[in-house]
């Protein structure tokens, strides 16, 4: 099984991008690869509680996230600084991820055989 | 004048780029990622609450939604769309 990691770096809706990792994250999901999910600056606000679609006709995707145990998804972690920075914390967020400090990032990256970035 | 902000204050500069040209007292609406900026006890709060004094700061109510941003700080005032259809019918716009 390879090592993939998906980072969400930015912002869910203002871009497509936090939405297309979240599509790279299912599908290496189902082919059984070995994927951990890295959120960082901007990207840990797609996973911020709360949001509320109604009447805007774009698709609320943060359930989902939710959804990435069933795919055996468990390795999920967040970087300390962008959550405070952001003045919010591990409350806010619709799953719990495992903390992280930014010095353990570039450590993560190297241990995968690839990664990607969203 | 109304300043028009749809980028997150975290990854662009289009905030600061905005405030060196913005006379004080014109208006500034954080729209889409912008709304961002309101949040209360972020990195840029307290630069916030220094712009929300100088100028009249707006944001979207409808992209706070969508983003979960439920809490927004003082001296920004919450808008809906047909507010910003009402600012833009008042003002000259600078999107930046």
């Amino acid at each position: 099984m390879a090592k993939l990691m998906v980072v969400f770096r930015t912002a869910p809706y203002g871009s497509i991008y936090a939405f297309e990792g979240l599509e790279n994250v299912l599908i290496m999901g189902a082919y059984d690869q070995d994927v951990s999910v890295l959120f960082i600056d901007d990207g840990v606000l797609t996973i911020k509680k709360g949001m509320d679609n109604s009447g805007t006709g774009i698709k609320d995707f943060s359930p989902t996230f939710r959804a990435l145990e069933a795919y055996d998804i468990e390795n999920i972690y967040i970087d300390e600084a962008s959550i405070e920075s952001r003045g919010l914390t591990l409350e806010d967020f619709v799953i719990e991820p495992e903390v992280i400090e930014a010095d353990q990032v570039e450590k993560m990256m190297e241990e995968q055989k690839n990664f990607f970035m969203f | 004048m109304l300043h028009l902000i749809n980028e997150s204050p975290f990854e662009s500069m289009s905030l600061e780029d905005c405030l060196k040209y913005a006379s004080k007292g014109a208006s500034i609406l954080l729209y889409e990622d912008g709304v961002y900026a309101a949040m209360p006890g972020s990195g840029v709060a307290d630069k916030m609450r220094a712009v929300a004094k100088d100028y009249k700061v707006y944001v979207l109510s409808e992209d706070l939604k969508m983003r979960g941003v439920d809490n927004v700080m003082d001296g920004v005032t919450e808008i809906d769309y047909a507010g910003f259809v009402g600012l833009v019918e008042e003002n000259k716009t600078a999107s930046w």
